[in-house]
């Protein structure tokens, strides 16, 4: 039995044509005439039905969800990467504590706004604490896969932020912005496109398929309205207002979690299916293409304008051509994924230019830029590039018209007014009670040692002259 | 006694130490610095924003001679650190006082 298994494993890999292929035939009525013939078969039919399409949907969605989770680490590293050495440990703390705070207001408060029992379209409210759900049953069995794959969502818009106000704010005010953005801004604008809301009820409802405006958006326009009240860090801009560079201190980190990143988003989009089913090859294909073609399109760009090929420029080109394919995804052809990827990394460019030169608004990592900006151009993409071929759904430039274009973008539009609206008042509110940023002192002095307490470089000698 | 100062390019460290021991000037002490001299900066851009630095990294090297070793400890720093491009680097030479040594507590040992 082994011997015939090994020598056809190894046909295989020869692809030794017919001589091969006529082994291959044989090698089961092989096997079959050295067993019992009856007993081999009924035990091939047993295993075909042993994968249940409800289990097969809980074990994809799971691991799905576990690559997501896994892309907390991709955040911290290009966030960590992309700032000082002597806020390093800050920032870490800070992509630790929002998934850590985050994922237990989800499972307390936002699930429940986000899925539970739609109220007006505007929000659910009920499940709260996952009360409705018990291992007993299949539902609950069921529903503990699509939490969790929920939650990994919700603490992805979470830490979005983090990296838009580093080097400067509170570590107890990020925490409770935390708790807000997963117990209640994200769950709200979430409910709208993808648990029952108004956003979903539309003659033509939004496509978000696993969320360029849901999560990603939500994000950077939180980070938007943080990194506005919070102002930029000391020595961002010159006193006449000419911006300059801070450079991050590990381009080698910020590399390793893009990759991460890229590698988590395979979970991202193909997961959002949440069911095992064949469209998540093409998902992946679409992932990848769009994932390609931004950090091309960022690359090039970067190279014309400044005559470098910038690397941390490039690197966030990766991400915003992901950001901006994660909306259509499993809507429109790989062709269309390299345009909309190569689009988001020619837009992620100019964008970061724009915020940081013209708003002069100061985002280390650029994560209003990849997340909010090209979150918002993959979501209005949707509307041109879904091809009916691959999601059934005719963007403009397939003879659609305009219709869908109309409801991507008053999801687009919709979504910004909430979350940068309501990233203004948490910020506010935060601003005058418990305080969003650190004394300058201690700015300089770097978040490491005035907010924790140590370092997160001990024994390094870290020469900066700023 | 003389303490010899001198300010190389980093890439011109080794050849420097390997004339150095030609010479049988076998004691340095080495530290990263930066500096500014004829050379002036370069420019490096980051995110697009364009930076002028103008601090160079650069090797600094303190040997302690006695007066017959000074003039070959020169011709050594010059011979290994040359290039003939600006950037090369200058060399102080500094009167010493006293030398002694800690383990033995030794003074005058140059």
């Amino acid at each position: 039995m082994s011997f015939i298994k090994s020598s056809t494993g190894s046909c295989l890999r020869g692809a030794l044509g017919g001589a091969a292929l006529f082994g291959l035939a044989l090698a089961p009525a092989l096997a079959l005439a050295q067993d019992q013939p009856a007993e081999a078969a009924s035990a091939a039919e047993a295993a075909v039905e042993y994968l249940t399409q409800t289990n097969a949907n809980i074990m994809w969605t799971l691991i799905a969800a576990i690559l997501v989770m896994f892309m907390q680490a991709g955040f911290a590293m290009v966030e960590v990467g992309l700032t000082r050495a002597k806020n390093a440990g800050n920032i870490l703390m800070k992509n630790m504590f929002d998934f850590a705070a985050g994922s237990v207001t989800f499972y307390i408060i936002g699930f429940g706004l986000m899925m539970g029992a739609d109220h007006a379209g505007l929000f659910g409210l009920s499940n709260f604490n996952l009360s409705e759900w018990t291992p007993a049953t299949p539902e609950g069995l069921w529903g503990f896969t699509f939490w969790f794959f929920q939650c990994v969502f919700a603490a992805t818009a979470t830490t979005i932020v983090s990296g838009a106000i580093a080097e400067r704010t509170k570590f107890i005010s990020y925490l409770i912005l935390s708790v807000v953005i997963t117990g209640l801004i994200y769950p709200i604008s979430g409910h709208w496109i993808w648990g029952g809301g108004w956003l979903s009820k539309l003659d033509a409802p939004v496509i978000d398929f696993a969320g360029s405006t849901v999560v990603h958006s939500v994000g950077g326009w939180v980070a938007l309205a943080g990194a506005l009240l919070m102002g930029p860090r000391i020595g961002k801009y010159t006193p006449d207002g000419k911006s300059r560079a801070i450079p991050g201190h590990n381009m080698a980190l910020v590399a390793l979690g893009v990759f991460i990143l890229w590698f988590g988003w395979f979970g991202f989009n193909p997961g959002s299916t949440v069911a095992a089913q064949a469209n998540i090859a093409l998902i992946a294909v679409t992932t990848n293409l769009a994932a390609c073609t931004g950090a091309l399109g960022a690359m090039l760009t970067a190279w014309v304008r400044y005559g470098k090929p910038d690397v941390s420029m490039s690197f966030n080109g990766a991400l915003a051509g992901l950001v901006a394919i994660t909306a259509g995804c499993a809507n429109v052809s790989p062709d269309g994924a390299m345009i909309i990827g190569l689009i988001a990394g020619v837009v992620v460019v100019l964008s970061v230019d724009f915020i940081d030169k013209v708003l002069k608004i100061d985002d280390p990592v650029g994560a209003i830029s990849v997340h909010g900006v090209c979150g918002a151009l993959g979501t209005l993409c949707v509307g041109l590039f879904a091809s009916p071929d691959y999601g059934g759904i005719a963007g403009l430039f397939y003879g659609g018209g305009l219709t869908q274009f109309v409801s991507q973008a008053l999801g687009v539009g919709s979504v910004f007014a909430w979350a940068f609206g309501s990233g203004l008042v948490v910020f506010t509110i935060l601003k005058l009670t418990v305080g969003i940023r650190v004394p300058a002192e201690e700015e300089i002095k770097g978040l490491d040692i005035t907010e924790h307490g140590q370092e997160a470089y001990s024994g390094f000698q870290i020469f900066t002259t700023e | 006694m003389k303490l010899i100062i001198a300010y190389i390019r980093p890439d011109r460290l080794n050849a420097v130490k390997q004339e150095l021991y030609a010479k049988e000037i076998y004691s340095l002490s080495v530290t990263n610095v930066l500096g500014a001299g004829r050379q002036k900066g370069f420019t490096e851009t980051y995110r697009g924003v364009v930076m002028e630095v103008n601090l160079l990294k650069k090797v600094r090297l303190e040997i302690g001679v006695n007066d017959d070793f000074q003039d070959k400890a020169i011709e050594a720093v010059m011979k290994g650190g040359q290039t003939g491009k600006e950037g090369d680097g200058v060399i102080f030479v500094l009167d010493l006082a006293r030398a002694l040594r800690i383990r033995t507590g030794e003074d005058g040992i140059l």
